[in-house]
């Protein structure tokens, strides 16, 4: 019976683990939980929904511009008389597939090029952030859609196309916190002890630099998954795949007679970011122990 | 690294002319220095460049500097209309909804900046097409202007007015949710600094205290993101361009690229990121008018 407040003594002791912690937090975060949740049923729709719901989306399967819900098709038809609803389940596996490896393509070339130009400074810092503003200028959209229209409307070179043109918020990012960090104590002792600049780098200061890159890195998805909507809205995109853009696209002259062609799609991509931002606000509060005590 | 693409001018060229054999595209290879190796035209390019001769569009059969300042203009009039109204609404409502934490605009401003993150910019513009063109046909739904308009400069004036609310508003919903949101919490933050509190204990209006001291604090921030945001503005400008068919740099930018225009697609990449330049330069400006410290560090 007297061990017990001993007991409490050694729980607080004990420290816990950072993620554990940041998973608390974000678990009482009710936004954010919703957001995980729906992301979780989109990615679950694009990864069984067409194996549940079988068909080709490019099969035209009833007459064109048939309404949602009427005639056998939960949502209707498009101007070829393909199925909505298995458009949008194949669109979501494209969508997400691109905006995770372009997010994944933007966060590596970011954090190389921050790490560097924060590690090093010097001329290597005003090389590597010279080359950044220079990245910044270019409207990213145009940029990409030179890529695209120069290596031809892939899937890998769409990818590639804006993940190179949307990584200077990360690296801008990644190079203040190495500054921030590189200066601090536990990084002068592991110098003093003789690690490596690239264990430096890579072990000591980068795992302490993660919780806003992580952050960024959500956001990224969101703002892939756009970015690829808006390259495929206009055309720029591998024609033989489907994708939430890509429908908007190619049904927007028939707004007149049939609005929700348009709006399905749209709403799909609406829905899916808003999550994806939803759960990066929720990990901004949960990684950022500053706004944690407002 | 235009070069590394399939394809050339020659080929663009003979397929609109219903192909050509290999002499003739040889000869206009030769005709337009395509020939020459890829340093010399580099070389040639940046001098160019310098001088502001972008070259010509084989494709539009005129020099790429006239083509793009005849389309700049349109561009630049919605990527500022937006950036302005963005700007006022965004701190408006921001100044509000920090006055009020709890209220109505509050939560608006919350919700609006969801939206506005969430939303493709095409698809925004789509609805509103549909909404107030189709359904409610208040604003036109396509083009700058209306050829059939007579009436001397105020009709014309009104005209290209008109046409320009939906794609304003369409282009500033992203930016007025950044803004506003932005706003919202450094006004939170201004708020409750010391000074304010001195402003209110030596007797002035709350409403002094918000516009005369806490806005001039509270703006900077805002005003700073807002500089950032040009070339994204400028992006999203492209796809609602092509909403609203509206004859400005974006719609060339897709019809050159389709056409493998090089010159036009390179100077469009060129004369954008001038213009960004050119935006922050003026961001800078107006920081300094602002906040008087800014001028002392730079």
């Amino acid at each position: 019976m007297s061990d017990a407040p001993l007991n409490v003594q050694e729980d607080l002791l004990k420290p816990s683990h950072p993620f554990k912690e940041a998973w608390a937090m974000f678990r009482g975060n009710h936004a954010a939980m919703f957001g995980l949740a729906v992301l979780l049923i989109v990615i679950f729709a694009g990864v069984f929904g067409p194996i549940i719901y079988q068909g080709d989306p490019f099969d035209m399967v009833w007459a064109p511009f048939s309404p949602p819900g009427e005639e056998g098709y939960l949502l209707g038809t498009d101007y070829l008389g393909r199925d909505l609803l298995l458009m949008i389940l194949h669109g979501a596996r494209v969508s997400i597939a691109i905006g995770l490896a372009a997010a994944f393509l933007t966060v590596v070339i970011g954090i190389t090029i921050g790490a560097l130009a924060g590690f090093y400074k010097g001329w290597v810092e005003e090389v590597l952030m010279r080359i950044t503003e220079f990245f910044q200028v270019l409207p990213t959209l145009l940029f990409s859609m030179v890529i695209v229209a120069l290596f031809g409307a892939s899937l890998p070179i769409v990818t590639f196309a804006i993940g190179v043109v949307s990584w200077p918020p990360v690296a801008r990012i990644t190079r203040t916190e190495f500054l921030r960090i590189r200066e601090l104590e536990y990084v002068t002792a592991a110098r003093a002890s003789g690690v490596s600049n690239w264990k430096l780098i890579g072990r000591v200061i980068l795992p302490n630099a993660l919780p806003p890159i992580i952050v960024q890195a959500a956001l990224m998805v969101g703002s892939a998954i756009l970015f690829e909507a808006g390259l495929s809205f206009l055309g720029l995109t591998d024609p033989n795949v489907v994708s939430w853009g890509q429908i908007i696209g190619s049904n927007r002259q028939y707004i007149l007679d049939s609005s929700y062609i348009v709006t399905i799609p749209g709403l799909a991509i609406f829905i899916t970011v808003l999550a994806i931002s939803l759960v990066g606000d929720g990990l901004n509060d949960a990684l950022n122990p500053k706004l944690r005590k407002r | 690294m235009l070069h590394l693409a399939p394809g050339d001018v020659a080929d663009t060229i003979a397929q609109s002319n219903g192909g050509a054999d290999a002499e003739v595209m040889e000869q206009i290879r030769k005709d337009y220095g395509l020939d020459q190796p890829f340093l010399t035209q580099l070389g040639s390019y940046i001098t160019k460049v310098a001088s502001f001769d972008l070259g010509y569009s084989f494709f539009y059969n005129r020099p790429v500097t006239d083509l793009i300042l005849e389309r700049l203009p349109a561009t630049l009039l919605l990527v500022i209309s937006a950036q302005l109204l963005a700007l006022v609404v965004g701190v408006v409502l921001g100044v509000i909804s920090a006055r009020n934490p709890n209220g109505m605009t509050s939560h608006f401003v919350t919700g609006l900046a969801l939206f506005g993150y969430s939303a493709p910019v095409f698809w925004t513009g789509i609805l509103l097409l549909i909404a107030f063109s189709l359904n409610f046909p208040i604003f036109p739904s396509s083009g700058m202007r209306d050829v059939t308009i007579e009436g001397g400069f105020f009709a014309e004036v009104f005209d290209i007015l008109r046409h320009l609310v939906l794609p304003v508003i369409a282009l500033c919903s992203v930016y007025l949710a950044l803004y506003s949101r932005l706003c919202r919490s450094s006004m939170l933050e201004v708020l409750g600094s010391d000074y304010v509190r001195t402003a209110k204990a030596k007797g002035l209006s709350d409403n002094q205290v918000v516009y005369k001291h806490a806005l001039k604090n509270a703006l900077s921030p805002v005003i700073t993101l807002a500089g950032l945001q040009f070339s994204a503005v400028i992006s999203g400008a492209v796809l609602v361009e092509a909403v609203f068919s509206w004859p400005g740099l974006g719609t060339l930018a897709f019809q050159s690229i389709i056409a493998r225009d090089t010159p036009t697609i390179l100077g469009i990449l060129f004369f954008s990121a001038i213009v960004v330049v050119v935006g922050n330069l003026v961001t800078d400006l107006v920081l300094r008018l602002v906040d008087p410290r800014v001028g002392g560090r730079a």
